[in-house]
């Protein structure tokens, strides 16, 4: 018998109501590269409800941005549809993490509307929870989250750029410090993925700033980085039978 | 030839949702391989890592504030192990080196 998840259950609304509360400081940051992007919409002369439609569809940041830069330059379907996959593409991976994190007899609908949910930083709280993931956490932090970052995108692309740069550039950093607080406290516990977060930097910097590899776009560097490493990883450093 | 907008958001949800969703509905078994469980266990780490590094540095007016975001960052997850509290500390370290420079 599989394990239910409806919410008339308290457990299962105590995990949605923890994912709402989790998803708070990532729609915040969301709001605020969302708002940008919204930016960029405006630019190809999208209507700021067009724009809030795609948001709520791809939720992606460099996938919509991928998006919006093929339209405006009037690319055929096909090679928009490629663009998007290579942008995306670290979704893959992260959709067979996620899996392996679910209950086995989890229904078709529940892995449908998970995997759709699966953004950096939604995965990144999803898998960083103890044991078989309960999807109702998972979509109390879509729940929040993605509302704004519709919300954020939208009213960008409505109002364009009123905010001071300033603000923008400091809201723009609370992306990357919920990246941080995802991947630095588990390298208290596990010196390895301490030594991996400095080893990525590093190789993430050389590449985006040494000339043979600078015309490599940031989606493409992603994608070929987390392959590489994580490969070397696994095999200099695999994990123990019994671990999580 | 001029495309609909509408056709290329539908062809970009599509194939987002097939990214996102295929692995999750299809791999039903805990995969018993060593080398693959390792490997997904890792992925996370790298891919935040990777994204992390050196973008944030080029997401503010100054780089000088992004690197001053990342270090704070670092030693707010590190000591306080919180996803809010790491990220407002970053955006006040740059609101304040951007004030100050």
């Amino acid at each position: 018998m599989s394990k239910s998840y409806s919410l008339k259950y308290e457990e299962n609304r105590s995990e949605l109501v923890k994912g709402m509360r989790d998803g708070i400081p990532i729609g915040l940051g969301y709001f605020a590269v969302a708002f940008s992007l919204g930016i960029t919409a405006r630019a190809i002369s999208l209507s700021p409800l067009t724009c809030m439609i795609t948001s709520v569809l791809l939720h992606a940041s460099a996938g919509e941005y991928a998006v919006y830069t093929m339209i405006g330059a009037n690319a055929a379907y096909i090679e928009m549809a490629i663009m998007i996959f290579i942008a995306n593409a670290r979704y893959l991976l992260m959709s067979c993490a996620l899996s392996q994190h679910l209950h086995p007899d989890l229904s078709f609908f529940h892995r449908l509307f998970m995997g759709f949910g699966i953004t950096d930083e939604i995965f990144g709280i999803s898998v960083a929870r103890p044991g078989t993931l309960n999807p109702n956490y998972m979509y109390g932090a879509m729940l929040i989250s993605i509302p704004m970052w519709a919300a954020g995108s939208g009213i960008g692309c409505f109002s364009g750029g009123v905010l001071p740069g300033r603000i923008v550039s400091a809201l723009s950093v609370a992306l990357f410090g919920m990246f941080l607080a995802i991947i630095v406290p588990p390298a208290r516990e596990n010196r390895i993925i301490g030594v991996l977060i400095a080893v990525c930097f590093l190789t993430s910097f050389l590449m985006a700033s040494l000339p043979l590899f600078s015309g490599i776009s940031d989606g493409t560097r992603t994608i070929i980085l987390t392959v590489v490493i994580s490969a070397a990883a696994a095999l200099l450093f695999p994990r123990k039978e019994d671990a999580q | 030839m001029t495309h609909s907008i509408f056709i290329y958001i539908l062809i970009a949800a599509v194939v987002s949702l097939i990214i996102r969703a295929l692995p999750t509905t299809l791999m039903r078994r805990q995969i018993t391989n060593r080398f693959v469980r390792s490997f997904l266990y890792y992925v996370p780490y790298v891919t935040l890592s990777v994204m992390t590094f050196p973008a944030i540095t080029k997401a503010t007016q100054n780089p000088a504030a992004g690197y001053a975001a990342l270090l704070v960052g670092i030693l707010v997850a590190w000591f306080r192990k919180n996803l809010f509290e790491t990220a407002i500390m970053c955006c006040l370290t740059v609101l304040v080196i951007e004030f100050l420079l």
